[in-house]
């Protein structure tokens, strides 16, 4: 068989080892390594989940069942530049989150957890986001799009973002 | 009544307000200076003990208590985990306290640690928070750089390491035992108890979970003092031996129909009329309230008539509400119908289960997909009857589940079917004239995103 070439980078690695003296034991910065693998490559695919278990001295099978848990990691294509996850909870859904997250997958032409066929923008929808005062409400990237009406939120989301965290 | 002026949410408006000179010259970290050279961590245990502070994560559990169940000389670690995962649908006071105050918390949470021993805090926070994350590591550096965190912390022999580990958008992670899971680096399945975290927490070690609101009310019970405490709220009721009282300000958060949503400083025991009239400005558009989350959904529903229910730690329970949870109060008006509330409730609930218990992974999912089959004009009266025996069956209170999320799943289904079951009979009847008498088994539709 014929090595693939490695999808954790060396900064990667190190990032999750400068992680390590926190925690009394390795598994404890499974959830940190997914995140800084997802942070950098907008998904964990499973051979990143095996790289990841080496690294952590864990089955590949122990990170896979916790990634798999929080259904918050991508593993078969990359999430969009933009990752907007929309409300639907209740204080959102009273004031038109529903309609907001159809609107919007109907106008990017994809429908829930889908990625726009630019590879821009991916649509979640979201449980409370913790921001009902400003309801309906979007977390794109690190930005909280507040009060938004379908129009203002197709605008916003045709921005691009940075992703610092 | 006197004004009451917000202390928790002191910083808000200020500018600068989150820095650590800001904190200072509010008085910040004096007091830990104070119990650092002066107290033992038995004194500060007792102080939050006498203060009568009951935590306000939800459960209302008095965190000197809490404190007191840790084994006595453990050689440790024992560990303090900051619970910031806030995902009850309807909250959002902590984020604003870790966002313009974190300071307050950070002090909050060196004192409680000093109190339990525990040299090592992770603050759990939920994902979503990208600004808090940033605030409260800005807030961390300053602390360890004005020599608050870290060995020795101001020349004594305490030492103390704050770390912040990050969620991953469950909702589960903020059941104390999931969160502990989860920090772990496993799936977020709630722990049968006992036993207890106290006893046997994280990595095996004696551990103490609280909020990031109660962490604010222990900076502030070291800053003002237990009087100042046990002066604001509702006492413990004397015919009541069982009643700890609710002693202290609160954050109300506010949202839904309102004129104004916000978080709102309050005593202890606001009526919800009061908060949505006198602080959120109203029921919006001139409306009325048909229902009223009294603090977060798990709570369940309130009808307009028992808006005048005082929001203590006793009051939402008097009216058949779950209890005060968050004291997120969420104001849905007379437009909105309760076939649509319910929908909302159970499709989060569905979607969050943890699955671990069959009662709750299952009544979840069935009573959201009989909601979605309601709403489709298929819905029949006896659809009624078994969402209420799913609710009356499923949770920690009948005994059939792990944790708490069943029985905040089942309480909003408990109290719309029993506060509004006219409305749904009317809604089925009109919307299946055909089959709403019907009592056979019903294939149940396709539905999506439940998961
Ligand atoms: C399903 C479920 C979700 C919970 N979510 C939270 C939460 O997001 N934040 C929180 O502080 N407590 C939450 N709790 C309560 C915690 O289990 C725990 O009681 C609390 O963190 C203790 O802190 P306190 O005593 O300071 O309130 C939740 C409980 C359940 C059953
Ligand atoms: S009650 Fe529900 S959420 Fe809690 S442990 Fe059981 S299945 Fe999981
Ligand atoms: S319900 Fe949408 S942010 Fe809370």
């Amino acid at each position: 068989m014929i090595a693939q070439p490695r999808i954790l980078t060396d900064e990667m690695i190190a990032q999750i080892e400068a992680l390590a003296p926190r925690y009394p034991n390795r598994r404890a910065l499974t959830l940190p390594a997914l995140h800084i693998v997802n942070a950098a490559l907008r998904y964990v695919p499973l051979q990143a989940v095996v790289e990841i278990a080496d690294v952590l001295g864990l089955a590949p099978a122990e990170v896979q069942d916790t990634l798999t848990f929080y259904q918050f990691f991508h593993q078969e294509k990359p999430c969009g530049n933009v990752r907007a996850f929309v409300c639907r909870s209740i204080s959102c859904a009273l004031r038109g989150g529903d309609e907001l997250l159809t609107h919007l997958c109907h106008k990017n032409g994809i429908d829930p957890y889908g990625t726009t066929p630019n590879g821009e923008l991916t649509i979640e929808p979201a449980e409370c986001l913790g921001a009902c005062d400003f309801a309906p409400c979007i977390l794109a990237n690190d930005d909280l799009l507040k009060n938004m009406t379908p129009e203002t939120a197709e605008a916003e989301l045709k921005k691009p973002r940075a992703r610092a965290t | 009544m006197q004004p009451f002026k917000p202390v928790l949410l002191e910083a808000v408006g200020v500018p600068d307000g989150q820095t650590i000179a800001s904190y200072r010259s509010r008085g910040g970290y004096e007091p830990l200076e104070q119990v650092l050279k002066q107290k033992q961590p038995v004194d500060v245990v007792e102080m939050v003990k006498a203060s009568g502070l009951r935590g306000r994560g939800g459960a209302g559990f008095s965190t000197g208590l809490k404190w007191t169940f840790l084994p006595k000389d453990h050689p440790g670690p024992i560990y303090l985990c900051i619970n910031a995962d806030e995902s009850e649908p309807g909250t959002f006071n902590n984020r604003i306290l870790m966002e313009d105050d974190p300071h307050q918390v950070i002090e909050g949470i060196i004192l409680s640690a000093y109190a339990t021993r525990a040299s090592t805090a992770y603050i759990y926070l939920r994902y979503e928070y990208p600004q808090s994350w940033q605030r409260l590591q800005t807030a961390i550096d300053e602390a360890y750089a004005a020599g608050y965190l870290g060995k020795n912390i101001k020349g004594s022999s305490f030492s103390l390491d704050i770390y912040l580990h990050r969620g991953a958008a469950a909702y589960i992670c903020g059941e104390e035992t999931g969160l502990i899971e989860s920090l772990e680096g496993k799936r977020a399945w709630p722990r049968i108890k006992p036993p207890f975290p106290a006893i046997e927490g994280l990595f095996r070690k004696p551990t103490v979970v609280n909020n990031i609101e109660t962490m604010a009310c222990v900076a502030q019970i070291a800053r003002r003092g237990v009087d100042w405490f046990r002066s604001i709220g509702v006492p413990a009721d004397p015919n009541n031996p069982r009643d700890p009282g609710s002693y202290g300000p609160k954050l109300y958060c506010l949202s839904g129909h309102v004129e104004r949503p916000g978080c709102y400083e309050t005593p202890l025991g606001i009526t919800a009329r009061q908060l949505i009239d006198e602080f959120g400005g109203g029921v919006w558009k001139g409306r009325k309230a048909k229902a009223v989350i009294p603090g977060g959904i798990s709570m369940g529903l309130m009808t307009e008539a028992e808006l005048d229910t005082p929001l203590d730690f006793a009051g939402p329970g008097k009216v058949g509400c779950l209890g005060l949870g968050t004291a997120a109060v969420v104001v849905i008006d007379e437009t909105v119908s309760i076939v649509d509330f319910l929908h909302n409730s159970c499709r989060f609930f569905a979607h969050e289960s943890c699955g671990q218990c069959t009662p709750c992974r299952e009544g979840t999912s069935w009573s959201l997909r009989m909601l979605e089959r309601i709403k489709a004009g298929k819905g029949r009266l006896r659809d009624l009857d078994l969402l209420a025996e799913i609710g009356n069956t499923m949770g920690m209170m009948p005994g059939s589940t792990i944790c708490g999320l069943a029985d905040g799943a089942a309480w909003p289904i408990k109290n719309a079917i029993k506060k509004f079951r006219g409305e749904f009979e009317d809604y089925i009847k009109q919307t299946n004239p055909q089959g709403w008498m019907v009592t056979d088994p019903v294939p149940a539709l396709q539905i999506v995103g439940s998961h």
